[in-house]
């Protein structure tokens, strides 16, 4: 396959899932509006904005942190190239560039993702809206999946879409930890007391892991075992570690299918090891803001590695 | 769908006992579904010099165009014997130019004619193929009368709305199709696929050829197409960046390493396709290209040069063309045609210019034309200073009592003025026409112009099985 058409799925699936992600973590920070004081929604808003990367773009623009200023903002606004609207853009625009490497169902469902969040989009959101269009990128997103999941022949096109997706993941799950990791860090005087079972709660719904970590913890919240969690958790598909397990896989059959193994495949090898022999509580003495940052850092290595080993570009 | 006497044409008559018991509002409601399809299936093209790059449908209308078995076997012989032509012409063209020695063609359409390439003066590109595809513009004039208005050997685009078409009418209604005997299109990108491996180099060796589709890009009017055709094709779909030169080959960059291509189906202009030898601003295509195709190691489809059939001023010269190489008669007619550079012709066509349809013989699209009736008394004078300033420059021809077919309007059905480009594969096995082809039709009332860059919009073609 073209290097140029491994680049595009790659691409295109990086696009939507951050276009997911990024409604998940709207929907997150909505609930937390809407039983909230305004300061404290203004807060969780604010911190909506720091993950996803825009604070400074947001800030040159936005005088405050008004709840519909930043969930337009997210979703539609012209000036910021991290929207969703913008990030379905570009994913069908690879999705054309590569119409030759996916199924015609893969392709219709972007194309149709697009077309009906651009309709949606087309005038500004309200908060009665809100839920709808959030719902709207939820649903589109599981088509894609599914048309995927359902259609595409297991080669290397699939392996190059499946990393993409589970790269850009990775470091969406590990941007909200790291947003997020002062509600998680134990602090003595906070403990038990409900705004840090609200905060907590938050963070799983973030990526909405809350329903799966409640039922795995018959309820019972403390931070530690969140970071826990959404790190090292293997079973819950937005874990760090379930994200690399899949990482591995797909570089693997890239290696048996090539007949050789790339330097990528050793910097996920390490990368992975550190995942499959964490242990929450060392992580915690070391600095999860440390680690996190480490994690961040690393992942984007391995992504730079794998477009190079696979002459993505010239 | 009608003859002369009012009576429904043999070829329609079963179509139309179906229409009769159709609703219309049923009807009007299936065509906004098709339209919903086409936005999703992504079957659009971008207008030029339109700034905000904006995705446009070609309007599909849903009434087929239907053409007997007999009448296509007629035609079909046309084709296959003028494409022959057309072939042996390019090859004498860039080699000894007997027809220009012989007298036939007036060396003056070659002189200084950008669409002749030096460049493949002496060459004969692999399998003797020049126009591996070729698109031939037909209309109807009278009960099987038909005559050919154009033909396009040097890149004839729209195949992909043939197909289309077909799938889309097959799922709307399924139910004609297994009354009706039509007959198949949709082995179209097979057979390309095969007739263009039929024609790789030398250095190809023996295994499976491998061919690829190169596009200018996804801001391009026919990109849908080119996508199209490479997905159909099982061949990968290359822009300029992807390519370079290794080893005396053109090869793409893989994720392996770089791969040599045997066929480039190229969908790039001559004049982008190599920035060494044509327009040096060009990254459409890979510097070096022409010397590498030059040497045997790649096939260009259609060859560079090819263009030059299109010329209008050529096209009045096919008569003589097909005689001149295949020694018989000619099946298919031209348009009658007045060359402007011919004195008594100008001084026809400039006492005539409110009759006729007036064209530059290089030009495409639609573009820079006149049509006499439908033109301001303003407009006609403008014209008329362009043709007496540069006459040479233009060929006129008759408004055709062309033929019309019906399309659904909301008032019901209505005449509308159609064409029809049949599309044609050449390789070193023989030639090969795919039944029907791409109905372009003159959306508006009394419109003779069928190019969708200009309003025009595309019906599916029928050839009966009958």
């Amino acid at each position: 396959m073209l290097g140029r058409t491994a680049n595009g799925v790659f691409w295109m699936l990086r696009y939507l899932e951050r276009a997911e992600n990024t409604a998940r973590l709207l929907e997150a920070g909505f609930r937390m509006a809407l039983t909230r004081d305004v300061a404290t929604s203004e807060q969780e808003w604010r911190s909506v904005i720091v993950t996803t990367g825009q604070r400074r773009a947001y800030e040159a623009r936005n005088g405050t942190y008004a709840g519909i200023q930043v969930f337009n903002w997210i979703l539609r606004d012209r000036s910021n190239e991290a929207s969703v609207l913008n990030m379905i853009e570009l994913a069908r625009t690879n999705a054309r560039m590569v119409r030759a490497g996916l199924t015609r169902e893969v392709w219709e469902a972007t194309n149709e993702t697009w077309m009906r969040l651009s309709e949606a989009l087309a005038r500004p959101v309200r908060e009665s809206t809100l839920g709808s269009v959030l719902d709207l990128v939820r649903r589109q997103s599981t088509q894609v999946r599914g048309a995927m999941d359902g259609t595409m022949l297991r080669n290397e096109i699939y392996n190059f879409a499946r990393l993409g997706k589970f790269i850009e993941r990775a470091d969406n799950t590990a941007r909200i930890l790291d947003v997020k990791y002062y509600v998680l860090l134990p602090a003595v005087s906070y403990v038990g007391s409900s705004l840090d079972n609200v905060q907590w709660d938050n963070v799983l719904r973030s990526v909405s892991a809350e329903r799966a970590y409640r039922w795995l913890n018959a309820g019972r919240m403390d931070p530690r075992s969140i970071a826990e969690f959404l790190i090292l958790d293997g079973r819950f598909p937005r874990s760090l570690a379930f994200c690399y397990t899949k990482v591995g896989s797909n570089l693997r059959s890239l290696a048996r299918d090539y007949g050789n193994a790339a330097p990528c495949h050793a910097m996920l090898d390490e990368a992975d090891e550190r995942l499959r022999e964490g242990d929450i509580d060392e992580i915690f003495d070391a600095g999860l803001h440390e680690f996190i940052g480490g994690f961040i850092a690393r992942n984007q290595a391995i992504a730079a590695q794998i477009q190079r080993d696979y002459r993505f570009t010239e | 769908m009608h003859d002369a006497e009012g009576g429904v044409r043999s070829a329609y008559a079963q179509y139309c006992e179906w229409y009769g018991q159709q609703d219309p509002a049923v009807l009007n409601r299936k065509g906004s579904e098709a339209e919903r399809t086409f936005r999703r299936t992504g079957i659009t093209f971008n207008v030029y010099g339109e700034g905000d790059a904006e995705e446009r449908l070609i309007p599909f209308d849903m009434i087929p165009r239907i053409v007997s078995g007999a009448q296509w076997r007629r035609l079909e012989r046309g084709i296959e014997q003028r494409v022959r032509a057309l072939n042996a012409f390019l090859h004498d063209l860039y080699h000894r130019q007997e027809i220009v020695r012989s007298g036939r063609l007036p060396d003056r359409l070659l002189r200084g004619n950008e669409a002749f390439l030096p460049q493949m003066v002496g060459f004969t590109p692999p399998g003797g193929v020049y126009t591996h595809v070729v698109g031939i513009d037909l209309v109807r004039t009278g009960e099987d009368e038909f005559v050919v208005l154009e033909d396009n050997a040097r890149t004839p685009s729209g195949v992909s709305y043939m197909l289309e078409n077909r799938e889309t009418m097959m799922a709307m209604f399924p139910e004609l199709f297994t009354h009706m005997r039509v007959r198949e299109v949709s082995d179209y990108p097979r057979k390309l696929a095969r007739s263009l491996a039929a024609c790789a180099p030398a250095a190809a060796g023996k295994h499976n050829p491998v061919v690829a589709v190169l596009t200018p890009g996804i801001y391009n009017s026919a990109y849908f197409e080119h996508a199209f055709l490479a997905d159909q094709m099982g061949a990968e779909l290359v822009e300029g960046s992807d390519l370079r030169v290794e080893d005396g080959r053109i090869a793409m960059r893989t994720t392996r390493g770089y791969q040599p291509i045997d066929v480039l189906y190229r969908r790039v202009d001559d004049e982008w396709l190599d920035p060494l030898t044509f327009n040096a601003a060009s990254k459409l295509g890979p510097s070096g290209i022409m010397d590498i195709y030059r040497a045997g190691g790649i096939t260009l489809a259609n060859a560079p040069g090819t263009g030059i059939a299109d010329d209008k001023a050529i096209y009045s010269f096919m008569p003589e063309i097909v005689e001149f190489y295949t020694g018989e008669r000619p099946l298919l007619h031209n348009v009658r045609t007045w060359r402007c550079a011919e004195p008594d012709s100008l001084a026809y066509v400039l006492a005539n210019l409110a009759q006729l349809v007036v064209k530059e013989v290089h030009g495409s699209g639609g573009y820079g034309m006149l049509i006499g009736p439908t033109s301001s008394r303003r407009e006609i004078e403008a014209f008329r200073a362009k043709l007496k300033a540069r006459p040479e420059n233009y060929i006129a021809q008759p408004t055709l009592a062309l033929s019309t077919v019906p399309i659904l309007t909301k008032a019901g059905l209505a005449p509308r003025h159609v064409d029809l480009r049949p599309f044609v594969l050449v390789s070193p096995a023989g030639i090969e026409i795919t039944p029907g082809g791409l109905t372009r039709v003159a959306l508006r009332k009394g419109s003779l112009v069928v190019n969708s860059s200009q309003g025009g919009g595309t019906k599916d073609s029928w050839v009966l099985n009958d």
